[in-house]
C-alpha cells in the first residue's frame, strides 16, 4: 500500500519556507502563522500516517519509476514503523517550539528569516528520515545542517558566532566523511539505494573496504549525533542558539540526522557484525558516562542540559548496541528486541523532556535575563508554571516513576541484565543517579534556594504561548509512559523494532525479492 | 575599471547570458542543464557588476529583487512537482505531459520546465550570495 501523503512531509515545509519569505514583504505578521500552520499540518499527517500505517511500511516511488528486474532505479521515500515515530517526534516538538517562539522571538529582529529557516530545517529532517537513498540522505542532511548553522547564529553576538563557527567546521568535516563513504559505496556497489546496497553487499564484499566505509559513516554521523569523542561542538552550539532552536537541536536534530541514520544504516544497509556492534556499544557507554560527568559541574543551565543530551543519547546508542551484539551472536533474539525497543523508546522520551527542559531554560532566561544558576534562586514563587513543568521534566530525565524516563531506562537496564551485560547495566544505573543529582542541583539553585537579601519579587511568569507549549510537553512526558503498557508497546514500538531486527524485510519491500 | 575592461564586458556579457540560456534550454538533450546554465547566467551579471563597480547599482534593492526571484522559482518548481499528485499517475514528480519525439527541443514532458526554473533559481541565488558579500563588505568599511 502506498501512502499518498508521504511527499508532503518534505514539500509542505519547503513551500512554507519560501512562501513565508515572499508574503512577509506584504504582511509582517505572516511568518509565525505560516510556520504554525505548516507544523500543525505536519503533526496531523504524521500522526495520521502512524495510526493508519499499522505495522506495514509504505514505499513511495518518486516520479513513478518502478524497479526493473529487482534493481531500483528511481528515488524512494520509505515510511515504516521506525521513520513514522521519528516523523511524529519532529512535527510535535517542532509545533511546540514554534508556539513558544511566537512570544520568545518577539525580542529579535528579522522574524521572517527565523521561521523560514525553521521550516527548512524541518523539511531537511523529514527528508533524512523518509529517504531510502543514501545520497538523498546526504542532501537533506546538508539542508537541515546549513539552516541550523544559521539558526544557532541568530542572535549575532560574539559567543553565538563563535559557537556557530565551531559547529560549522565540525559539521563540514562530518559531511565530508559521509560524502567520502558514499563515494566508496558507489564505487564498489554501483548503486546508492540503501536496500540495493544491502543486496549487492550480501553477495560478497572485500572485508577491509567494507570496514573503511562503516568507520567513515560511523564517524560522520557520530559527529552529527555528538557521540563522546566527537562532541566538542554540541555544548556551545546548543547553548548559544535561541531556546526554541536549542529545543529543536537537542530534542530532534541530533536524533534525526545522527542516531536515526546510524541505526538505519547499521541495521538495514550493513550486515550486523559483532566487531562493529561492540564499537557502537562502547561509544554509547562512553558518551553516557563522560557526558554526565561533564554535565554535573556546569553552572550555565543550557550547557548543563546540552551535556545531558550527550549522556542520554549514550543510553540510546548503548541499548541499541546491546541489541546489535546479541543479533550478531545470534542468541537471545527476544532480549535483543527488548534492548532495541528500549533504545527507541528512550529516544522518543528524550525528545519530549529535553525539549521541555530547554524551553524552561529559555523561559528563565526570558524573565530573569541570565543563564547562570548562581544568579538565580527562589524563582518558584514568581514562575509557578515554569517551575512545575521543569520539575516534571527533571523527574523524567532522572528516571523517577511515573514519568516516561523511568520506563525506558527500566527497559534498557532490564535488557542489559538479561543479555548478561552486567557492567553496562551497573553503569546505566550509576549514570541515572548522577543525572538525578545534577537535576536536583538545577531545581534547587533555580527555583527553591532563597538566600536572604536576594529575594526577587520582580520576576513575572512568561506569556501564554510559552506556557501553553511547556504544559503540553509536560503532559506528553506523562503520556509517553503509557507506551510501556503491553498493548500500546506492541502497536507503536514493535513495528520499529521489527523493521530493524528483520534482516531482509527492509530491502525486500523495495527490490521485491 | 578602465574603458577597455568596460567595453569588453559590455560586448561579452550579452553573449555569456545567451550561452547560459542555451545551456538551460538544452538541459534535457545535452550535457549541462538548469544548474550549469544558471551559474553562467549569474556569471554575466557578476561580470557587469565587477566591471562597472558596485556604486553603479542600488545593491540592496537589487538583492531584494534577486531573493524574490529565487523564492518564486522554487515555489513554481514545487508547484510543478505537486501537479503530478493531482494529474496523471497521481505521483509526486510524475511526468504527465506528453513526451514528444526524443531529441527535439520541445520534448521530455516536464524536464525542460524543471530545467528552466532550476536555472532561474540558481542564477538568482548565486547573484544573491554575491550581492550579499558586497553589501557586507561595504557595511564593514562604513
Amino acid at each position: 500500500m502506498m501512502n499518498p501523503l508521504i511527499p508532503l512531509f518534505v514539500a509542505v515545509p519547503l513551500a512554507g519556507a519560501f512562501l513565508t519569505m515572499i508574503l512577509s514583504r506584504f504582511i509582517t505578521a505572516i511568518p509565525r502563522y505560516m510556520a504554525l500552520a505548516v507544523l500543525l499540518f505536519l503533526t496531523f499527517i504524521s500522526f495520521w500516517s502512524l495510526i493508519t500505517g499499522g505495522d506495514g511500511s509504505s514505499v513511495y516511488t518518486l516520479g513513478g519509476w518502478e524497479p526493473v528486474e529487482g534493481v531500483p532505479i528511481g528515488l524512494y521515500l520509505i515510511h515504516d514503523g521506525f521513520s513514522a515515530l521519528l516523523l511524529c517526534l519532529i512535527s510535535l516538538v517542532g509545533l511546540m517550539s514554534v508556539t513558544y517562539s511566537v512570544s520568545y522571538m518577539a525580542r529579535y529582529t528579522s522574524e521572517n528569516y527565523f521561521y523560514s529557516l525553521f521550516c527548512l530545517m524541518i523539511a531537511g529532517m523529514n527528508g533524512v528520515v523518509l529517504s531510502g537513498d543514501i545520497f538523498n540522505i546526504y542532501v537533506f542532511l546538508e539542508l537541515s545542517a546549513i539552516s541550523s548553522y544559521a539558526l544557532v547564529a541568530f542572535g549575532v553576538e560574539k559567543n553565538e558566532l563563535e559557537a556557530t563557527l565551531k559547529y560549522q567546521v565540525l559539521g563540514v568535516v562530518a559531511s565530508l566523511m559521509i560524502l567520502f563513504a558514499i563515494g566508496f559505496i558507489y564505487w564498489s556497489a554501483r548503486t546508492l539505494n540503501i536496500a540495493d546496497i544491502r543486496t549487492v553487499f550480501s553477495a560478497g564484499y572485500d572485508n577491509s573496504y567494507y570496514l573503511l566505509i562503516q568507520i567513515l559513516l560511523l564517524t560522520g554521523f557520530g559527529l552529527k549525533a555528538a557521540m563522546i569523542p566527537f562532541h566538542a561542538w554540541l555544548p556551545d552550539a546548543h547553548s548559544s542558539a535561541p531556546s526554541p532552536i536549542s529545543a529543536m537541536l537537542s530534542g530532534v536534530l541530533i536524533k534525526a540526522v545522527g542516531i536515526y541514520v546510524i541505526i538505519r544504516l547499521f541495521f538495514n544497509m550493513f550486515e550486523v557484525t559483532e566487531g562493529m556492534s561492540i564499537v557502537i556499544t562502547t561509544l554509547g557507554a562512553l558518551s553516557m558516562v563522560v557526558g554526565v560527568f561533564l554535565a554535573i559541574g556546569q553552572w550555565d543551565i543550557k550547557r548543563l542540559l546540552a551535556y545531558h543530551s550527550i549522556s542520554q543519547m549514550g543510553y540510546v546508542v548503548m541499548s541499541v548496541g546491546i541489541g546489535m551484539i546479541l543479533m550478531a551472536r545470534g542468541i537471545r533474539s527476544e532480549v535483543a528486541a527488548l534492548a532495541i525497543t528500549g533504545g527507541i523508546f528512550h529516544m522518543l522520551n528524550h525528545a519530549a523532556f529535553k525539549g521541555l527542559l530547554f524551553l524552561n531554560a529559555g523561559a528563565i532566561e526570558y524573565s530573569v535575563g541570565t543563564r547562570d544558576l548562581r544568579e538565580m534562586g527562589g524563582l518558584a514563587k514568581g514562575m509557578p508554571v515554569t517551575s512545575a513543568t521543569s520539575l516534571a521534566a527533571s523527574l523524567s530525565i532522572s528516571g523517577i516513576p511515573p514519568f516516561n524516563g523511568f520506563f525506558s531506562k527500566l527497559i534498557i537496564i532490564v535488557a542489559a541484565v538479561m543479555g548478561r551485560f552486567y557492567f553496562l547495566a551497573l553503569l546505566a544505573v550509576v549514570v541515572s543517579i548522577i543525572t538525578l543529582a545534577s537535576f536536583m542541583k538545577f531545581q534547587r539553585y533555580a527555583f527553591h534556594n532563597v538566600e536572604p537579601g536576594k529575594i526577587r519579587n520582580d520576576i513575572k511568569e512568561v506569556p501564554a504561548p510559552m506556557l501553553l507549549s511547556m504544559i503540553t510537553l509536560a503532559v506528553i512526558c506523562l503520556l509517553l509512559s503509557l507506551l510501556a503498557l503491553p498493548g500500546l508497546r506492541e502497536t507503536v514500538l514493535s513495528p520499529a523494532t521489527d523493521i530493524l531486527m528483520d534482516q531482509f524485510k527492509y530491502s525486500s519491500q523495495i527490490t521485491g525479492m | 575599471m578602465t574603458v577597455i575592461v568596460k567595453k569588453t564586458t559590455q560586448l561579452i556579457a550579452g553573449i555569456v547570458f545567451l550561452y547560459g540560456i542555451y545551456i538551460i534550454l538544452h538541459g534535457h538533450l545535452s550535457p549541462g542543464g538548469g544548474f550549469a546554465g544558471g551559474v553562467i547566467v549569474a556569471g554575466s551579471f557578476i561580470l557587469l557588476i565587477l566591471a562597472y563597480g558596485s556604486d553603479f547599482l542600488n545593491l540592496v534593492k537589487e538583492e531584494r529583487g534577486s531573493t524574490t526571484y529565487e523564492n518564486l522559482a522554487i515555489l513554481v518548481f514545487l508547484f510543478l512537482a505537486l501537479t503530478g499528485m493531482v494529474a496523471g499517475a497521481g505521483i509526486f514528480f510524475a511526468n504527465w505531459l506528453p513526451h514528444g519525439t526524443p531529441g527535439e527541443l520541445v520534448s521530455a514532458g516536464f524536464l525542460p520546465l524543471y530545467n528552466i526554473f532550476v536555472g532561474i533559481e540558481v542564477a538568482a541565488s548565486i547573484l544573491t550570495i554575491f550581492l550579499a558579500l558586497i553589501i557586507f563588505k561595504e557595511e564593514v568599511l562604513k
